[in-house]
């Protein structure tokens, strides 16, 4: 008979930066099983958000992840614009697209960045995230922050990009760009890492069709999705570009894909500093009616969905938020089972996870005890083994 | 006392705590471990254990399920421990103040010794942070 145990990771652990806690069911090295529990980040954003007026539930969905700090309120202002009809000028349309792809380059870099940590790669760790400094320096020239940019408002933005820095922006551009392509080649060129990486935690194309991933995660199992080029909004119907999709579906190629992304991502932003017309960059809309909209925009991780309900009033009756790592995070599980407990850490990493952004929901697990002896966790992580072999053999 | 605060003032390692954040205070907070900010090279460094650390380092509105964690970690700390609260939420709750699930602020919790204020606040202001403990930490010696 095989013995199985439980590893318990979290809620604070160091390999993660936000709090989560885990539970791998290992025999011996392989990971037979896995549980998470979750809501040690939950803040209650939507409700939050619906006391506040429109305007500053804009400040609320900005701070519902800092990475995506510019997706939701985006997407929130796209949603309200939907249900009024708003005309937003077009030099606006622009400038969000050059935020959506400053924070997509930020976002990659620094998912590339903790990519290596996880690996032992240190020298990635710091060298991407060193790289990551100049497109923070951009966003400090266009918006005014690092981080959290207060750039987006409903109707358009709040700053124009002024003549004089688009030389500047450009520059840093092109120091980023040499910058990527050593990292490309010593990421991309480096054995050990195509050891490591390739057929590891493979999702197949069925897999992330039934779990409905997004974003690189669905892109790198051959999905060819990408809000951007299937509902345009901002500016991406004006511009041209390329959707990047793999076929493998395993870590290596969900890294690719986000390495492949990002040279994308700076070739928009050029576009666009390029094709930006004059004019306002604000309608200043006054009223918003009674009635339903949404916004979808693709964040770095995926699609991002934003659902407001307005009864007239200036502030939301329901807001229904739902980040791209809710759909994603569920693959781990399929991909994890059956790997071995040292490339578990990267598997989860693959999918980037951001449990900031899925955290506003509460799942209260009735047999989720403090104390759980070791007899029941076996049974529970065998009757779940079971589970799981009958569905196998179901289907 | 003042020998072991005399070797701390030198050296401090950092446990790292989020408490329900918006992970841009965590963002900012592993910019200064990398080559831009580097505080590696003022002694500061992240540990994985609280049991080795001498500061606790938390971010974020503390939520209620996070809430008698951080009591149980502040807890196991070694003494002479310190506390950092970073941002505006851990400093007071801010945007989160009316949430339902935001119970108290942290410094309720666990007495604070330096605050960071800002949402989030730039790395440079991490480094003042550690600065004033130091200065702390400094004059509590020689108080002594
Ligand atoms: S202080 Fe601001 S940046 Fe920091 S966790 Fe809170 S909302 Fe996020």
């Amino acid at each position: 008979m095989s013995h199985k145990a439980a590893i318990p990771i979290g809620p604070y652990h160091p390999l993660q930066e936000e709090p989560e806690f885990y539970k791998l069911i290992v025999e011996g090295e392989k990971v037979v099983d896995v549980d998470v529990r979750i809501g040690y980040n939950h803040r209650g954003i939507e409700k939050i958000s619906e006391a506040k007026s429109y305007d500053q539930s804009l400040f609320i969905v900005e701070r519902i992840c800092g990475i995506c700090s510019s997706s939701h309120p985006i997407a929130c202002a796209q949603a309200v614009e939907d249900i009024a009809k708003f005309e937003v000028p077009e030099r606006a349309l622009y400038i969000r697209t050059v935020c959506q792809e400053l924070e997509r380059l930020h976002s990659h870099m620094l998912w590339l960045g903790l990519a290596g940590h996880f690996l032992g790669y240190n020298t990635v760790f710091m060298w991407a995230w060193k790289y990551r400094e100049p497109i923070c320096d951009i966003f400090e020239t266009v918006t005014g922050n690092r981080q959290n940019y207060a750039m987006h408002k409903i109707g358009g933005v709040r700053r124009d990009i002024e003549k004089e820095h688009i030389p500047y922006i450009l520059k840093r551009l092109d120091e980023f760009t040499k910058q990527l392509n050593m990292l490309k080649g010593a990421v991309l060129d480096d054995p050990v890492l195509h050891e490591r990486l390739k057929g590891v935690g493979v999702l197949t194309k069925e897999d992330a069709i039934d779990y409905s991933a997004l974003g690189p995660t669905a892109r790198a199992s051959g999905i060819d999705i990408d809000v951007r080029r299937d509902y345009p909004y901002a500016a991406y119907d004006k511009i041209k570009w390329n959707v990047i999709t793999l076929e493998e579906g395993d870590v290596f190629a969900k890294t690719v894909v986000r390495i492949l992304e990002m040279f994308e991502s700076v070739s928009i932003i050029r576009q666009c500093l390029d094709k930006m017309p004059q004019g306002p960059i604000d309608s200043n809309p006054k009223d918003i009616p009674p009635g339903e909209g949404i916004g979808q925009i693709e964040a770095p991780r995926g699609e991002c969905f934003h659902y407001i309900k307005s009864d007239g009033t200036n502030s939301p009756m329901r807001h229904k938020i739902r980040a791209p790592t809710y759909m994603n995070f569920p693959t781990f599980r399929e991909t994890v089972i059956g790997e071995t407990i040292s490339d578990a850490a990267i598997i989860l990493a693959a999918i980037d996870p951001c449990y900031c952004c899925t955290e506003r929901m509460l799942i209260v697990d009735d047999h989720d005890k403090q104390v759980m002896g070791v007899f029941e966790l076996i049974r529970l992580s065998q009757e779940k083994t079971a589970r799981i072999k009958d569905r196998y053999a179901l289907s | 006392m003042g020998l072991k605060e005399k070797i701390l003032s030198k050296s401090l390692y950092v446990f790292h705590l989020s408490s329900g954040s918006c992970n841009n205070c965590d963002i900012e907070l592993i910019d200064c471990l990398t080559p831009r900010y580097d505080v590696e090279r003022f002694g500061i460094v992240l540990v994985g254990s609280i049991k080795h650390a001498d500061v606790l380092l938390c971010t974020g509105s503390a939520n209620r399920l996070a809430i008698p964690r951080i009591k149980k970690l502040y807890e196991q700390m070694p003494q002479p421990g310190y506390v950092i609260v970073y941002g505006a939420c851990g400093s007071s709750r801010g945007l989160f103040k009316d949430s339902y699930n935001t119970g108290q602020p942290l410094d309720e919790i666990m007495p604070v010794d330096v605050y960071i204020p800002g949402c989030p606040p730039r790395p440079e202001a991490i480094i003042m942070g550690f600065e004033k403990l130091i200065e702390k930490i400094n004059s509590r010696k020689e108080a002594r």
